[in-house]
């Protein structure tokens, strides 16, 4: 105890010199005039209780540790039913999902259904980018540019040769596929952490041309009035344009404009299982094997013949692709997109998910897509900490579970015990 | 001389001012780089804490009354150096000395979330909007013929140069003379040996973050004076291009991050006075990109061998 004295209090002045200027006091702007005040009592009252309570932890720590390691450890996989009986039950439960997916829509009101449809926006960017850092073990933070190319791919094209979303999809993955390549050619020669920041770099280097390529952009403000995708030409609103048809007149039902909303989700809902399927199937080719090996021990690999920037670049490239498909049904749901959309923070924040997830694990990053956009929903107070949560969910994972919540299992033997 | 000449005479200035400051912040990349071989992410959001709390100094010396304008920014100057020295010491204490001896990606996953999260935790204390303070040092020089163009140096960018020229100095003597520099360097060369020769590397590791720390500190002090605004979003895109500086100088060399700061700084301007200055962020990023490409060592660093 007497040794954990000085350490504690050291800790506890850390502490206060951390929070009592910058929150303690605040900066307040009145017309030109700046002006500093104290925080009120309470929000001292909260420095003091944190100050307190690092200097308590700091004190207790080593009773604490023991404590804690007596604790028995939790293990979740013993608690799902047998490997065999997994095995059988599997393709019943996909197809369960699978319907569940889609009558869901039908049964909750419009609103529920366009956050469903954001948040599957979201599981496809994390699915395509744990292809890059899950698999590959290539930290992308520029990975928002490939979502960017594609949102404005099908951007341009519908607004200047008018075609319709469904050609769009394959040229924006496609295009997005290509700027991977280009740009990963070069760079994935570069060490690890090398090329996360150009990759961020380029990011931002897309960004900004964006907002500054006015007269085809349109810049800061962005393109709006972009079409919304059609059901074989049928098109989703009150009146038909020239030449076309819309929905209801065709079944010659009551026009419902939430009708709209679950196509616009229904169309998401197959982009993922498109993804899923072929990142599945993928996974188990050599190429995949070849990003996990790779990623493991890239010196291995390439003594065993394996042409690193050949696997690197194909990884990119494809998840590259499936940014660009996002980007395209992001467009097209939006019906407005704007550079403002396709800043770093995006960019983090599907980092965010793909950490939290467990790198390479699917299951986890599709439950940590739902986390990642449904909580801030739930609790609005919540929006405002949203980003200082994921900072910190971040750091925190990286500490205590860097393989993520719900870690990928590979198919394995174990030798049992005698 | 020409109206050209000189008005390009005015950019170099401005581009070395904002390149020493460049300069100041990428040697707490370039530090750190060379002890622990990460990247520390959340380096720019100290130099943004220290942006804060010079504004917050200064504002409140003033309503309390102390008019003497030298004490007061002595006095701002010492305070952002000891809360962004803490904040550095407690960046490396809480999220990167758990992780040390890893995989190389997770310390960096930890330094993007630890930006985020103090970019966020600054936004929520003190607000997202623009904070703007009038010039407290004003004035200057001009010269150059005033019918053709005139050059002008603000005593503000002088005072600039000084501060970095001395800072600079003062690290560099640190790093040659002092015991605590030779294990610095000791550290940079072989970390582990010099763990077995009985120096503590947890705290020279620490050292170096801290004097990362005070030294974007002290960029922080000067841009928000140079400039007089200052919001939660500045320490992003001043810690990329710090860290380009250091990498074009080459990473974990110290006099390479001080070149590499005033090249960024110089081309930044002149991209800016021929092009519109929306592209110099796209010039800084390029320039970063090409050097990765074709000179990954930078202009001044040493190769690195990999090791099986």
């Amino acid at each position: 105890m007497q040794r954990a004295l000085f350490p504690a209090l050291f800790a506890a002045g850390v502490t206060f010199l951390l929070t009592c200027l910058v929150i303690g006091v605040k900066l307040e702007q009145v017309g030109s005039e700046l002006t500093v005040t104290g925080a009120d009592p309470a929000t001292w009252g909260w420095i003091a209780t944190a100050v307190v309570i690092v200097f308590l932890v700091q004190l207790f720590q080593s009773p604490l540790g023991t404590l804690r390691r007596r604790l028995p450890a939790i293990e979740a996989h013993g608690l799902l039913p047998g490997h065999r009986l997994r095995e059988q039950l599997r393709p019943w439960l996909i197809a369960l999902v699978i319907v569940g997916l889609c009558v869901w829509p039908f049964m909750v009101s419009r609103g529920a259904v366009d956050l469903a449809t954001l948040t599957l926006i979201y599981v496809m960017l994390g699915l395509g980018l744990n292809i890059v850092v899950g698999f590959a073990g290539l930290l992308d933070l520029g990975y928002v540019a490939f979502y960017a190319v594609g949102a404005y791919t099908y951007a341009l094209l519908s607004e200047y040769f008018g075609l319709s979303f469904w050609v769009c999809l394959p040229l924006a993955g496609l295009l997005a596929a290509t700027f991977g390549c280009i740009l990963g050619f070069p760079v994935l020669r570069l060490r690890g952490d090398y090329l996360a920041i150009v990759t961020l770099g380029f990011g931002e280097i897309i960004r900004i041309l964006l907002n500054n390529w006015t007269n085809v952009t349109g810049g800061p403000n962005g393109i709006g009035g972009i079409d919304k995708p059609t059901l074989f030409g049928l098109e989703f609103s009150r009146r038909a344009s020239d030449g076309g048809e819309t929905f209801h007149q065709y079944f010659g039902i009551e026009y419902v404009s939430s009708h709209k909303v679950i196509f616009l989700y229904l169309v998401a809902v197959l982009l993922v299982l498109l993804t899923l399927y072929v990142i599945n199937r993928v996974q188990r080719m050599p190429i995949g094997r070849a990003w996990e090996a790779l990623r493991e021990d890239e010196i291995a690999c390439r003594s065993l013949g394996l042409n690193p920037t050949v696997i690197k670049l194909s990884a990119f490239t494809m998840g590259a692709a499936f940014a660009g498909f996002a980007g395209c049904f992001f467009a097209a749901r939006q019906g407005f997109i704007s550079p403002e959309s396709f800043t770093f923070i995006e960019s983090a924040i599907i980092l965010a998910i793909v950490v939290l997830g467990g790198m390479g694990s699917q299951l986890g990053i599709i439950m940590a897509a739902i986390a990642m956009t449904i909580l801030p929903e739930l609790a609005r107070e919540f929006q405002e900490y949203r980003m200082l949560m994921f900072g910190g969910v971040m750091v925190l994972m990286m500490l205590w579970r860097p393989q993520g919540l719900l870690p990928m299992k590979r198919p394995h033997l174990e030798l049992k015990n005698p | 001389m020409s109206e050209t000449s000189l008005y390009v005479l005015q950019q170099l200035i401005n581009g070395l001012t904002i390149g020493s400051t460049y300069a100041l912040i990428a040697i707490g990349y370039t530090m750190v780089y060379g002890i622990i071989g990460m990247i520390n992410f959340a380096h720019g959001e100290v130099y943004m804490i220290g942006s804060y709390t010079t504004f917050i100094a200064i504002i409140g010396l003033l309503t309390l009354g102390v008019s003497s304008l030298p004490i007061v920014l002595l006095l701002a100057l010492i305070t952002a150096i000891v809360i962004a020295s803490t904040y550095g010491y407690a960046i490396e204490r809480v999220a990167y000395r758990p992780l040390r001896g890893g995989p190389r990606l997770i310390p960096l996953i930890t330094a993007i979330g630890m930006s985020i999260f103090l970019q966020n935790y600054i936004r929520l204390a003190q607000g997202s909007r623009d904070m703007a303070m009038p010039a407290l040092v004003t004035g200057g020089i001009q010269f150059g013929d005033p019918a053709v163009f005139e050059v002008s140096i603000s005593w503000m960018q002088m005072i600039i140069w000084c501060v970095t020229l001395v800072s600079m100095t003062a690290l560099a003597l640190f790093i040659s003379r002092s015991r605590l520099g030779r294990a610095c360097r000791a550290c940079a060369q072989d970390l582990k040996m010099t763990n077995l020769l009985g120096i503590d590397t947890n705290r020279i590791i620490a050292l170096t973050f801290i004097i990362g720390a005070a030294l974007a500190a002290v960029a922080g002090v000067l841009l928000s004076l140079y400039y007089g605004t200052i919001n939660p979003y500045i320490g992003f895109m001043a810690g990329l291009k710090a860290f380009t500086a250091a990498v074009l100088g080459g990473i974990g060399s110290i006099p390479g991050a001080m070149l590499g700061g005033l090249i960024l700084g110089v081309t930044e301007a002149l991209t800016a006075a021929f092009f519109p200055s929306e592209y110099k962020d796209v010039v800084a990023f390029g320039l970063l990109v090409l050097i990765l490409l074709f000179r990954p060592t930078g202009l001044l660093g040493k190769p690195e061998v990999e090791k099986v």
